[in-house]
């Protein structure tokens, strides 16, 4: 945004003092001014950054601690060296890789699926004629207030009676159906204005080509967030694969950190642990950093419009 | 071609509600032919609508709202998952929950934990929000940092705070030990261990809360704010006079996500606390019931019935209070 904000926290926002305004005589690069700015404006920044990134940085910091530079009553804080030892040790002790290539099926099929689920079902409540769609749409939103956890009881003997206990598809299927997908896009396409259909309609394109020629493009910021938020939360589900799974060939990379934690959860297991969830955190730390901007845009549009 | 497209759509301009806009489909046809064309049209519509929206809305029927109805009828047998014979028993597992120290003990810790958390979050939030709405350079940079843990994986997050926790070799027992203070027994104090899994939820979701009220500030008019400015109210003022109320969709927005977050909230007290001492909620209170030692899988139904009732119970209030209440620009 390069326009000015709108002066919510006056006291910290330089522009206070550059209104016309006879009661502040203050010029922008004055020394009271610049220690208002520092004080009000970086030192709350640095410390809520603080707050969020030393506990991941004693996470990274720690998966390369031996043993005994855990287990000692002086913290020291740095490790040794960068030993990756934890790493190995974390990976015979469970079958990680496994779990890694198991998180990474059920994360892109998953997603892959919801996200597609979600545009379709979204452009058919916005643009296709059909009795009831209210009465759909509400039971969609209501889909959204039901926590998927009270569901696991039901589910699994569901799944369980069709044998798709301890199989990856068991893992996918359940979540498959996205009322929250299916909400953000309708929101978003609402917001669209009718005239960029004008010129399709014009061209005689049918709802297929009208979807993905001109909806689908003008709604990248908000596709990205969902698959995002869908990649995410199928990368970090727990409860459902936590239940569906009791072998450790098909369980995901949360489910087999609760394998390493049962078998390393001594004192001195805090090294592997660590650097056990270096390898469940990292990768969605770096999709994040990927894609954040449009998780951004699309959270205000959700909410500000929602 | 063009022109009598362009006509039979303008001929017709305000017929349809809502957004829909007015589609090409049959234009070729004359204007007096209208109803046949529109029956013709609708029913196209009607199968281009099912093939696109029944794939999801029947794996939301299957999978959501199916469950909902099994779990009722779950929830009048008594049945030990993995049996293969139950006995109807109707309300006895109803009675037996609140009849016994389960209700008001798991009750209120699903109470304090979802009053905490989202107010924690949403006040905190809402003070980083504030924080990052200032004009000084890195608030891209923080903005996505404090945003991090939100996406971050509970387990993960859960094991990196209980070796924060820990009180023999956690950072925080150092830092007593600085103080000359013992550290408390986290995990084993039922009390402490729902303060424990608090602090740590809050951390995980203020960023959300942050980034939503962020957005929030930087859609409020300028022209108001400046106006309020001119006229000699002061900042504080202007903050609860006039962002506040403008904000108001946004709080309402963070209040239903977050609450039925935390409703949900699992996988944190699942890896602090496996044994939920102190922080069985209603959610891990149903899931240890069925899935923990007693496979008690119809007292389990009946738990996830009541929190399908309370969340139910919420919604409606909500929509309710926000009609009247919530201001939307």
């Amino acid at each position: 945004m390069s326009a000015p904000a709108p002066a919510v926290v006056v006291d910290s926002s330089p522009e206070a003092s550059q209104k016309p305004n006879p009661n502040e005589p203050l010029g922008p690069f004055s020394k009271a001014n610049i220690i208002r700015t520092v004080a009000t404006g970086y030192v709350p920044l640095v410390i809520a950054t603080l707050v969020v990134f030393l506990p991941l940085l004693w996470m990274l910091l720690s998966s390369f601690k031996q043993p005994g530079e855990i287990v000692t009553m002086d913290l020291k804080i740095l490790p040794e060296s960068l030993n990756l030892e934890n790493y190995a040790t974390a990976m015979t002790t469970v079958p990680f890789a496994q779990f890694f290539a198991n998180s990474l099926i059920v994360t892109v099929v998953g997603s892959s699926i919801k996200v597609i689920l979600a545009i379709l079902t979204a452009y058919a409540l916005v643009f296709v004629g059909f009795p009831f769609k209210n009465v759909i749409f509400v039971l969609i939103l209501v889909a959204l207030m039901v926590p998927a956890q009270v569901s696991i009881l039901p589910n699994y003997i569901l799944i369980a009676g069709m044998g798709g206990k301890n199989t990856l598809w068991g893992i996918i299927l359940p979540g498959l159906g996205t009322a929250f997908g299916t909400f953000l896009l309708r929101q978003h396409f609402l917001t669209l204005p009718p005239s960029i259909l004008e010129a399709a309609e014009i061209d005689g394109a049918g709802h297929w080509r009208r979807l993905w020629q001109i909806i689908v493009p003008v709604s990248v910021p908000s596709i990205a967030t969902v698959a995002l938020v869908t990649v995410v939360s199928e990368w970090n589900d727990y409860i459902w694969p936590l239940i569906i799974t009791d072998r450790p060939e098909t369980m995901t990379l949360p489910v087999g950190l609760t394998l390493l934690q049962n078998s390393e959860g001594n004192g001195a297991g805090w090294g592997i642990l660590m650097a056990g969830a270096v390898l469940v955190i990292v990768p969605i730390l770096l999709v994040f950093a990927a894609l954040q901007r449009y998780i951004v845009a699309g959270l205000t549009q959700g909410s500000v419009t929602g | 071609m063009t022109i009598r497209q362009i006509h039979s759509s303008s001929a017709e301009p305000a017929g349809r509600p809502g957004p829909q806009p007015p589609v090409a489909a049959g234009a070729e046809a004359k204007p007096r032919l209208d109803r046949k064309r529109w029956s013709g049209r609708s029913r196209r519509d009607f199968v281009v609508f099912l093939a696109m929206a029944l794939p999801n809305l029947a794996l939301i029927g299957i999978f959501t709202y199916w469950p909902l109805i099994n779990n009722i009828y779950y929830s009048t047998l008594d049945w030990t998952l993995g049996s293969v014979s139950a006995t109807v028993v109707g309300l006895e597992n109803y009675v037996t929950f609140f009849t016994s120290e389960d209700a008001s003990k798991v009750l209120g810790t699903t109470a304090i934990f979802t009053l905490v958390t989202v107010g924690g979050s949403m006040v905190l939030g809402l003070l980083v929000a504030l924080a990052l709405n200032s004009k000084v350079r890195g608030t891209t940079f923080a903005r996505s940092a404090v945003f991090a843990p939100y996406v971050l994986s509970g387990v993960g997050v859960g094991l990196v705070w209980l070796f924060i926790f820990d009180p023999g070799y956690g950072v925080l027992a150092w830092v007593l030990r600085g103080l000359g203070q013992q550290s408390p027994q986290w995990i084993n104090d039922p009390q402490l261990s729902l303060v424990m899994v608090i602090i740590v939820y809050v951390w995980k979701n203020l960023g959300y809360c942050a980034v939503v009220y962020l957005a929030g500030l930087q859609s409020l008019p300028r022209d108001v704010m400046e106006a309020a400015a001119l006229d000699g109210a002061n900042s504080v003022r202007r903050f609860f006079n006039i962002s506040m109320p403008l904000l108001s969709p946004t709080t309402f927005f963070l209040l239903i996500t977050t609450m039925l977050s935390s409703l949900q909230a699992f996988d944190l007290i699942r890896i602090m606390t496996p044994l939920g001492n102190g922080t069985s909620t209603l959610i891990y209170e149903a899931y240890l019931q069925a899935f923990g030692a007693y496979n008690r899988a119809g007292y389990s139904a009946a738990i996830s019935v009541i929190l399908f009732a309370i969340l139910l119970i919420i919604t409606v209030l909500q929509l309710r209070f926000v009609e009247r209440k919530v201001h939307y620009s």
